[in-house]
């Protein structure tokens, strides 16, 4: 099987291993595995803080990169909510404003075959074994998006539950948001700060040595304020645990 | 609204004052984490709640959609049923009626039904300013009033105070109202409540004029609905000669079998009650039986608007439950207070923009009041996707030109995001000076690194590993 790699530009610029992991697991799990070169940011950052016709070059872009790709997989749950549920508005305000239906086919085109990491593995693959061995504790935050939007479910803990060697701890209030929120992180800082404090003392009561995220934004928020704090608990993107083996175990980089 | 609510500070700063008091995040956890919960069990309860939240969604888009009809309707019922219909296109003039209607009956008081409509036009200051003094009677919203205080919740305006600030309150601020505390007064919640029962029954029993706000009209029979959990309410709407009802104009529902809906969802949502104590249905007068004059202003104030806005109308379709209150992780940090209207929340960071504008400092800052983690949409018993009409409102924010640095970022964003040559070359260049970026950031990016690091830049992008390993 051939798919694309949407690695997204949180991950491309600032967390290459993710991206570099999922393209690893994939291809040992017999995928073929693409990168085509067009992509960028699908946008979500400017349209969640009001400047939706920013967005309809990303749209465009996105959509002609992906072109011809039956999945177009993603290690990051709100990047592909921002295709399947904006997209689709992003085209229908477009018409509505009486500027053709040229976003709509475009959006229409690529959001049914834009699918978040766990759900390739877990509903096209119909893998939750994916030989991984990690021998940690790990605790799960499920991103909003990836949780609410996308009704991730239980597929990121059937996905870690079955790697060898990890011990999954249950992360208590784990549904509730970790604070970055995209532009909300600066635009309401306090009370960002205030979210990322409480998630992090529920994160570090489970005496996990791992918090592990299906989204690096979220981490990138949850990261920034543990390094700041200068607690040993160490953020890591599902795909990084996942493609760790006993040949090749994951090395802090 | 409500003009204490008038030169607020906008949301960001208001929030991070709020932040900072730990007792205040202590009493707002606690509340909304018990109400949150309770309100799961009594929803898991029921099996078909989805048909339901379907349902309730439905009839209010079919109800706003033909919203002229429904209304006129409406009126033809109520005053065939003895009551009188009067239209408010603006809080002015809906203020300016009640008090007409209070004059006319030659009183000075009023009792006051809890209600939102009536907060959200100010009109206990509009009576005030015409010699009428209005009590209020929901043990909460006396709280408030005694406390001279503002509303942080909708369901429970004085959430933000604990017993012995109530206690406090009652001590020192009964006599100048009424019926003084009794001496020695605990904090007990029965000997507060029991206070607050004996300072208001003399009220109940002399008052001559009440006004409430509804939950439903029924369109068909001319019928309103009043759901509490006191009896306070009952009593305004049963002992006193005249009955004043200030109602937003989308409480309409077309038919008495709407009720079915709406009398699971709403107490489910909002107190996680299977059913409310009381719930009180009228319509016009009888008879011997309650007011013998009753008048129903119905409320615009910027609904109509509201409704013209294909993404924001459905905030229209909103109960006043405070479900999405009470599961959003931003109420919870940042107090009712913060939002400078009579309506917190998630809620009211979709409804106050819409319904006053954009132009005030807190106004425009509303829709940014929220990580967009979808909770509140989730709760929603009438399924508002609030997260779809805040991004939707930010757009109008944008567009008013409030953020002129920001614009400026997108722009030049936008340039290097649609030239992936370019935005490789600025990762590049990211990662060769990585050595030389500062753990904190000056101006505005103080706002990310006075409480995070910024991220490592990694030496080389993805894309870069890519064209050294797989072409």
């Amino acid at each position: 099987m051939r798919v694309a790699l949407f690695a997204t530009c949180v991950n491309d610029a600032l967390f290459p291993a993710t991206a570099v992991a999922t393209v690893r697991l994939l291809e040992r799990l017999g995928v073929t595995v693409d990168f085509p070169a067009g992509q960028t940011c699908c946008g979500q950052p400017q349209y969640n803080t009001g400047y939706r016709r920013a967005c309809e070059p990303l749209v465009r872009r996105t959509a002609r990169a992906f072109a011809g790709y039956d999945h177009v997989v993603t290690p990051s749950g709100s990047c592909v909510a921002m295709v399947r549920d904006n997209y689709p508005r992003i085209g229908a305000r477009a018409a509505t404003e009486g500027r053709g239906g040229e976003l709509t086919d475009a959006a229409t085109a690529l959001a049914p075959r834009v699918i978040e990491l766990t759900e390739f593995l877990v509903d096209v693959l119909g893998v939750e074994d994916v030989g991984a061995h990690f021998p940690y504790t790990v605790t799960y935050h499920p991103s909003c998006h990836g949780l609410r939007m996308l009704g991730l479910g239980e597929r990121p803990l059937r996905l870690l539950r079955a790697v060898k060697g990890l011990e999954l701890v249950e992360l208590p209030g784990a549904e509730e948001c970790c604070g970055f929120g995209g532009t909300f992180a600066v635009k309401n800082a306090a009370v960002s700060a205030a979210m990322a404090e409480d998630k992090l003392a529920n994160a570090l009561g489970t005496g996990a040595q791992v918090l592990c995220g299906a989204d690096n934004s979220c981490l990138l928020h949850l990261g920034g304020t543990l390094r700041r704090r200068g607690d040993a608990l160490r953020p890591l993107h599902l795909a990084e645990i996942l493609a760790s083996t006993e040949e090749h175990p994951w090395r802090p980089s | 609204m409500s003009d204490t609510f008038l030169g607020m500070p906008a949301f960001p700063q208001a929030a991070a004052r709020a932040v900072r008091d730990r007792q205040l995040r202590a009493n707002l956890r606690h509340a909304t984490h018990t109400i949150r919960d309770k309100r799961a069990r009594a929803v898991a309860e029921l099996p078909d709640w989805a048909e339901l939240r379907s349902a309730g969604k439905a009839i209010k888009d079919h109800t706003l959609r033909h919203l002229d009809r429904y209304l006129v309707q409406l009126e033809e019922a109520v005053t065939a049923a003895g009551g009188t219909v009067h239209w408010a296109a603006d809080a002015e003039e809906a203020n300016r009626i009640v008090a007409g209607l209070v004059h006319a009956t030659g009183t000075t008081e009023v009792v006051k039904v809890k209600s939102m409509a009536t907060q959200e036009i100010g009109l206990n200051e509009a009576l005030a300013a015409e010699g009428v003094t209005a009590y209020e009677t929901d043990l909460a919203e006396l709280i408030v009033q005694l406390g001279e205080d503002r509303p942080s919740h909708i369901l429970v305006p004085a959430i933000h105070r604990n017993r012995a600030e109530i206690r406090e309150i009652f001590a020192d601020r009964m006599a100048s109202w009424g019926r003084p505390a009794p001496e020695g007064l605990t904090d007990s919640p029965a000997e507060l409540a029991e206070a607050a029962r004996l300072h208001l029954r003399e009220k109940f029993l002399r008052a001559e004029v009440a006004v409430s706000g509804a939950n439903f009209m029924v369109a068909e029979t001319g019928t309103l609905v009043v759901v509490e959990s006191e009896g306070n309410g009952r009593m305004c709407l049963t002992l006193p000669r005249t009955l004043i009802s200030v109602v937003g104009i989308e409480k309409v529902v077309p038919t008495w079998r709407d009720l079915e809906v709406f009398l699971q969802l709403l107490p489910r949502s909002s107190t996680a009650e299977r059913m409310n104590p009381y719930t009180s249905l009228w319509a016009g007068t009888t008879r011997g039986d309650g007011p013998s004059e009753f008048h129903l202003v119905l409320l615009d104030n910027g609904r109509t608007a509201a409704l013209a806005d294909q993404v924001g109308r459905q905030a229209l379709r909103c109960i006043r439950c405070s479900a999405c209150l009470n599961v959003c992780p931003v109420y919870e940090r940042a107090g009712g207070h913060a939002y400078g209207s009579v309506y917190p929340g998630p809620i009211g960071a979709v409804l106050t923009p819409q319904l006053r504008g954009t132009a005030s400092p807190v106004d425009a800052s509303l829709p940014y009041a929220s990580s967009l983690c979808g909770a509140c949409y989730e709760v929603c018993p009438v399924a508002i996707d609030i997260p779809e009409v805040l991004v939707h409102l930010r757009e109008r924010v944008a567009e008013q030109g409030g953020h002129p640095v920001e614009r400026a970022a997108v722009a030049a964003a936008g340039y290097v995001l649609d030239h992936p040559a370019a935005l490789a070359a600025a990762e590049r260049l990211a990662g060769r000076t990585r050595a030389l970026h500062p753990r904190r950031l000056p101006g505005p990016g103080r706002a990310w690194t006075d409480s995070r690091d910024l991220p490592e830049v990694p030496a080389e992008p993805f894309r870069d590993w890519w064209r050294r390993n797989r072409t």
